[in-house]
């Protein structure tokens, strides 16, 4: 499975000890597919960044320059769409870490002594994915739409006003970027609790430790390669999103976060140095937050 | 996003210089390839057999595809080959009268041939002409729609006559409009006196309008403004009333029974238009004309009309006008009369400026930002 290579920490110990020309040429089908795909967009898209527009040029007309005030405008004008951004995405990485751990822990712990289960469990937290995430997102904004039995349930308990909706709003936001990201959170979590040492939660438990504390000092710290890999796999991609958010699927206009934005510039207004700004905004914030992240958590093997 | 889009992008500096039309292969290549829309129904019904009738009788072989299901999005794939004069897999694209204009002014598309449109004489006075191409020298009218107000019925018995009318308290928080800027500002202008097609408004009155629509935002008088799906909400009743096109409404009310209502407001209501071009790349232009063409007889149009619930471009008289039910024939939004026209207007062309300029403004209102 792909998420297993998140969670292992041995590949020094593999690596040959001899450079091979055969290496290098394997490697070279992969080096190209990096230097087409990856590299040369990313430097075309730092150049478009520091474009400027071609004087008296028609609309999406921009000449190389180097204008690095499109990123002081692109932050003045939507900084406040880059911060929901990651509020957004954090919030919806601690949700789906909330619900996924016990779940990951129940089929890769609890539910051992069962196979069957298990692997049934594991099929129905992939079988969503068999589905396109649009259509997945569309039955959400339907069931959670304001005629839905959800929304006239909790009308009816008096949970929700009468006038109120939930569509649009940012808790459907969040709610859309958790769903669709539990089963990148789930998998790699339940690929390092379904190796976890049972004895060793015996042993704490030997030791007079209290569930809690077994499940803080051994379960958590033996997990950790897998929630790193969890968050990471969940928080990225909820980051960028512009599918939840957007006006057509769960959010509104008080909702709209970085992806929605870049759409809109490079889509519509056709100002792409604004798109190309936001889009290297959106990489560095997340790659220091990472950064930040993964040093915080001990795990730097991952990166 | 695609990044090799952005790379494409960055690499397409400088003066502008217009491309060269494509060389006509139509007298040894009897194809057609047609990109249309896809919010148009019924293109695999009853359209359909006026296709095949012109492909039996021309032995021209038509791809007709819904290929242009945004402007934007549709621009954005083809814009490169375009500037680059290069074949965009269509042979003709019905786009947005704006988003024509656009190519028009870039010099995208090529000039049509009007000897070859015999039929071109049967299109009403106001379609035989258009702001952005006098003398329709580069786009050929497809279909028209009229954009006004649209209510549910049982919620609001009474109806409602004016714009302002959706902004009554009463409906806070269950008014829709449309993401459409020429749709949706287009009837607010309208609503504060300005004539949206005579060019004696500027920035003033724009903004006046987009202030006024980000204030219901805002506000929360207006639930949602979306594209298309703007119709499922009024149809799931998450909105009781819309800025809407009327053949939205005439499609709900098919799908779900006549629940909805649809008036052109007091001061006026928008007509929007498609057009079709032929972009430069093209080597079928004379196929293409032929084909409009043929979509311009008088007969043919009535049925297309009828079929589609869209204003046809061609003026319709009473001898074909009598080939449908009469219910149908009475429809003014599909056969509208003189002076129903007359009660709406088309949004002005803009200058690239004040596209560029207008075009930020209101996406800033639908992205929230200020």
């Amino acid at each position: 499975m792909a998420f297993s290579a998140f969670a292992t920490g041995t590949a020094k110990e593999q690596a040959p000890r001899r450079k091979s020309k055969i290496a290098l040429l394997l490697l070279l089908p992969g080096i190209l597919y990096l230097m087409l795909f990856f590299l040369v967009p990313l430097v075309s898209l730092v150049i478009t960044s520091f474009q400027q527009p071609v004087p008296y040029g028609d609309i999406g007309e921009f000449q190389n320059a180097f204008k690095w005030e499109n990123y002081v405008d692109v932050v003045n004008t939507y900084g406040e769409h880059i911060f929901r951004s990651f509020a957004y995405a954090i919030l919806a990485t601690i949700f789906a870490l909330l619900f996924s751990y016990p779940l990951a822990y129940f089929i890769g712990v609890k539910a051992r002594r069962w196979p069957l289960l298990q692997n049934l469990m594991l099929v129905l937290v992939i079988a969503p994915f068999f589905i396109s995430f649009l259509l997945r997102t569309l039955a959400w904004k339907a069931i959670l739409s304001d005629e839905s039995f959800v929304v006239t349930g909790l009308k009816a308990l008096s949970l929700m006003a009468p006038d109120a909706h939930f569509t649009g709003t940012p808790a459907a936001v969040i709610f859309g970027l958790t769903y669709n990201f539990i089963p990148f959170m789930t998998l790699p979590l339940y690929s390092t609790l379904e190796r976890l040492d049972t004895r060793l939660l015996e042993a704490g438990s030997d030791l007079y430790a209290k569930p809690a504390m077994t499940f803080f000092k051994v379960t958590v710290p033996l997990s950790m390669s897998g929630i790193v890999s969890g968050v990471l796999l969940t928080f990225i991609p909820a980051a960028g999103d512009y599918i939840n958010a957007s006006r057509d699927f769960l959010g509104g206009t008080g909702t709209q976060m970085i992806g929605n934005v870049i759409e809109s510039n490079f889509l519509v207004t056709l100002n792409y140095p604004a798109a190309a700004a936001l889009s290297i905004i959106l990489m560095a914030v997340i790659l220091v937050m990472v950064t930040v992240y993964v040093k915080r958590s001990g795990t730097e093997d991952l990166l | 996003m695609g990044a090799s889009a952005l790379l494409l992008a960055a690499c397409s500096t400088g003066a502008p210089q217009a491309p060269e039309a494509a060389t006509d292969k139509s007298d040894s290549q009897k194809t057609l390839r047609f990109d249309s829309r896809d919010t148009y129904r019924n293109t695999t019904g009853e359209d359909f057999p006026l296709l095949e009738q012109f492909s039996a009788s021309t032995g021209m072989a038509v791809t007709y595809t819904n290929a242009v299901s945004d402007d934007n999005v549709y621009y954005g794939k083809v814009k490169n080959q375009l500037k680059m004069g290069q074949d965009i897999g269509a042979d003709a694209s019905v786009l947005s009268e704006w988003m024509a204009a656009r190519w028009i002014r870039l010099g995208y598309v090529q000039q049509i041939e009007h000897d070859k449109l015999t039929n071109f004489a049967n299109l009403r006075l106001i379609f035989q002409n258009a702001q952005f191409d006098p003398g329709r020298r580069f786009s050929l009218p497809w279909r028209s729609g009229f954009t006004g107000i649209a209510w549910n019925k049982a919620a609001l018995p009474g109806g409602l006559a004016t714009v302002s009318d959706l902004w009554d308290p009463a409906l806070r928080g269950k008014v829709g409009v449309m993401s459409a800027m020429r749709d949706t500002l287009g009837l607010i202008m309208l609503n504060a006196g300005v004539d949206i097609s005579s060019s004696s408004w500027g920035d003033a009155e724009f903004t006046t309008a987009v202030n006024t629509l980000r204030d219901q935002v805002s506000s929360g008088q207006i639930h949602a403004i979306k594209g298309n799906k703007y119709k499922e909400d009024l149809k799931s009743g998450a909105t009781v009333a819309a800025i809407a096109r009327a053949g939205d409404i005439m499609q709900i009310n098919q799908e779900a029974g006549d629940q909805w209502a649809f008036a052109l407001p007091t001061a006026g209501g928008v007509l929007w238009s498609d057009v079709a071009v032929i972009p430069i790349g093209s080597t079928h232009r004379s196929n293409a004309e032929a084909f409009i063409n043929y979509y311009y007889d008088r007969q043919n149009a009535v049925r297309v009309a009828a079929a589609t619930s869209f204003i046809s471009p061609v003026d319709l008289r009473q001898p074909e006008i009598g080939t449908i039910p009469q219910e149908l024939s009475r429809n003014e939004m599909i056969f509208p009369s003189e002076a129903t026209f007359t009660s709406t207007k088309t949004f002005r062309t803009l200058s690239q400026g004040e596209e560029q300029r207008y075009g930020a403004q209101y996406q800033s209102v639908l992205l929230g930002a200020s």
